[in-house]
């Protein structure tokens, strides 16, 4: 690794809220685990594609027709709602 | 009657020589025995499967039949049940209760089985041990101070110390068979695409597969019947007719090509499995199966591929834990982006936070280039290795596990270390090609199953039951018990 992996940037935008000590023990795992993936470089894939999915599949179609909806209430396992809605903390 | 396979147990339900309620009261009195010792569950579902299994005394009675009538079977605890906890192992998911069945559940349901109960994982199915779930540790019933492998490791350990028939396990880098080589089970991951992933939580959404854990081949075969096939709930599903996986049970192997691969029998290789694995390989040649030398020459990379491939999926996958919908939500936030943040910290174990920093890191901007798509390319080259081994044999035999189940908290602070473990699984995975762990043998040092790997190429799981099938009929591997 030439450049310092930047925990905090990483954290925020993985939505995680780290203590110092578990910022300290992900920025040594971190380290070794990368420097593990660099040995990936040893090998010239200027032209090979890459594979993001196995199977030959593109965009899959149904039938446009209607059908019966499944009648499940998502909102049961909701951790807080309100009149038929998610509620969340305040936003600003 | 819990010491059962599926198929003796269905024929002995047909003649009526114990009904299928008797069958899963045996199955729960079993578990009450082994469980305090084994600790392979998570929660049991004993109201439903005491109302399934009376349903299909009914049915019975009445002459109807169905490919699991009455047959106890477990779900890892990150496939959706209606009405039951899905926890993932996870205090994330701690009281999340599924409001629909993954479609596999569906099937299983239709099919006639009875659903005793949730097995232990790692968390997310983020593990090699099943030390990294959120509830408890599960332990080898062969050897108690021992991890039974992971992450499905509550499955592969509750068929393995009788606890239900059979059981289903999820496989993004071989979760499925190197618990089912570390329990002495038989443990199938099928093809990417082969069985549906709707309603299985998800870990890495391009690797991720369902797949049976079983006593034998045969049972495989059986569950395979049952949960493969397409479905439109799920459009990565491969839209294939299906063949009747129980014919390949009657299938000669003479002529068949063996493909081993030489860099799988290099250092790291326990002496004792290379042995294991060799004489499965006499085994096979007796049998008319004839064997060529290949060559998978990038597995060395497959490690380092897989976790950042996988680690990258999970945290787009793992986003969706934000204390909004579903699942834990911390008390301690007065605004939206400290609620997300809390909740993920207080909710994500370990070794869960550590993938999604590695996957976050590789996705992110500056890095992607290097690791995501280096990830992406090297990933093709994994895949052509398996189609130019195809070229010469229909299937790969390799050892499943380097090593034999290791003690509890012997690399759980090793992540590396841990990771390696599962070098000779990885790659199915990458490749999406099916395979299988059999038990072919036990080690003299600990007393512990040593495993056999079979790959073939895409959507030829009946190979793999072939084969697989005619070795438990020609060998005693599968039928020793662990001393419970």
């Amino acid at each position: 690794m030439s450049d310092k992996i930047d925990i905090q940037k990483i954290a925020k935008l993985a939505r995680l809220r780290l203590t110092e000590s578990e910022s300290d023990k992900l920025y040594g795992y971190l380290e070794q685990v990368v420097d593990y993936m660099s040995q990936l470089n040893q090998l010239d894939t200027s032209n090979v594609q890459p594979t993001s999915h196995i199977l030959p599949i593109n965009n899959v179609f149904r039938d446009d027709e209607t059908s019966k909806s499944k009648n499940i209430d998502y909102l049961t396992a909701a951790p807080s709602k309100n009149k038929g809605h998610y509620e969340v903390p305040k936003i600003i | 009657m819990h010491r059962k396979t599926i198929l003796q147990a269905k024929e002995d339900l047909l003649q009526k020589k114990y009904s299928a309620l008797e069958l899963t009261q045996a199955i729960y009195q079993r578990i009450e025995k082994v469980e305090p010792k084994v600790q392979a569950f998570v929660h049991l579902t004993k109201d439903i499967a005491l109302n399934q299994a009376q349903e299909a005394d009914r049915k019975l009675a009445a002459g109807q039949d169905a490919p699991l009538l009455g047959i106890p079977i477990a779900l890892k605890d990150l496939i959706c049940m209606q009405d039951a906890l899905t926890t993932c192992s996870s205090k994330m998911l701690d009281q999340f209760i599924a409001p629909y069945d993954a479609t596999v559940v569906n099937r299983l349901k239709k099919a006639g089985a009875v659903i005793v109960g949730k097995t232990n994982m790692d968390e997310f199915a983020m593990g090699s041990s099943t030390e990294n779930s959120w509830h408890h540790p599960t332990m080898n019933p062969w050897d108690l101070s021992r991890v039974p492998g992971g992450s499905s490791g509550g499955s592969a350990a509750a068929v393995a110390s009788h606890e239900c028939l059979a059981a289903l396990g999820s496989d993004t880098g071989g979760s499925i068979r190197q618990p089912a080589n570390f329990c002495g089970v038989t443990g199938l991951k099928p093809t990417y695409g082969r069985v549906s992933r709707f309603g299985l939580v998800a870990f890495a959404s391009s690797l991720d597969q369902i797949g049976p854990m079983t006593k034998t081949v045969a049972d495989s075969a059986l569950l395979m019947n049952v949960i493969a096939g397409s479905d439109p709930q799920d459009s990565t599903s491969a839209n294939l007719e299906l063949p009747n996986f129980m014919n390949s049970l009657e299938k000669n192997l003479s002529g068949l090509k063996m493909g081993i691969p030489k860099e799988y029998f290099t250092s790291g290789l326990d002496p004792e499995v290379e042995e294991s694995v060799q004489e499965a390989i006499k085994t096979l040649e007796s049998l008319g199966m004839e064997k060529v030398e290949i060559s998978l020459p990038h597995l060395q990379y497959s490690v380092a591929t897989y976790y950042i491939i996988a680690c990258a999926e999970a945290s787009a996958n793992l986003s969706r834990y934000d204390g909004v919908r579903y699942g834990h939500r911390s008390k301690k936030s007065d605004n939206l982006l400290e609620m997300y943040m809390n909740t993920r910290q207080e909710g994500f174990g370990e070794e869960v936070k550590r993938r999604i920093m590695l996957g976050t890191f590789v996705l992110s901007s500056g890095y992607y280039d290097a690791y995501y798509l280096k990830g992406q390319k090297v990933r093709t080259l994994i895949k052509q290795d398996f189609e130019n081994a195809f070229e010469k044999c229909d299937v790969i035999i390799a050892p499943n596990s380097p090593i034999t189940a290791f003690k509890l908290g012997e690399r759980v602070n090793d992540p590396i270390k841990m990771y390696l473990s599962d070098i000779y699984t990885i790659s199915a995975n990458l490749a999406g090609i099916p395979g299988i762990s059999i038990p072919c043998g036990t080690s003299k040092k600990n007393g512990m199953p040593i495993g056999l790997q079979l790959m073939s190429k895409h959507f030829d799981e009946e190979s793999l039951i072939a084969v697989g099938h005619q070795f438990q009929l020609n060998t005693e591997h599968h039928l020793k018990q662990p001393p419970l």
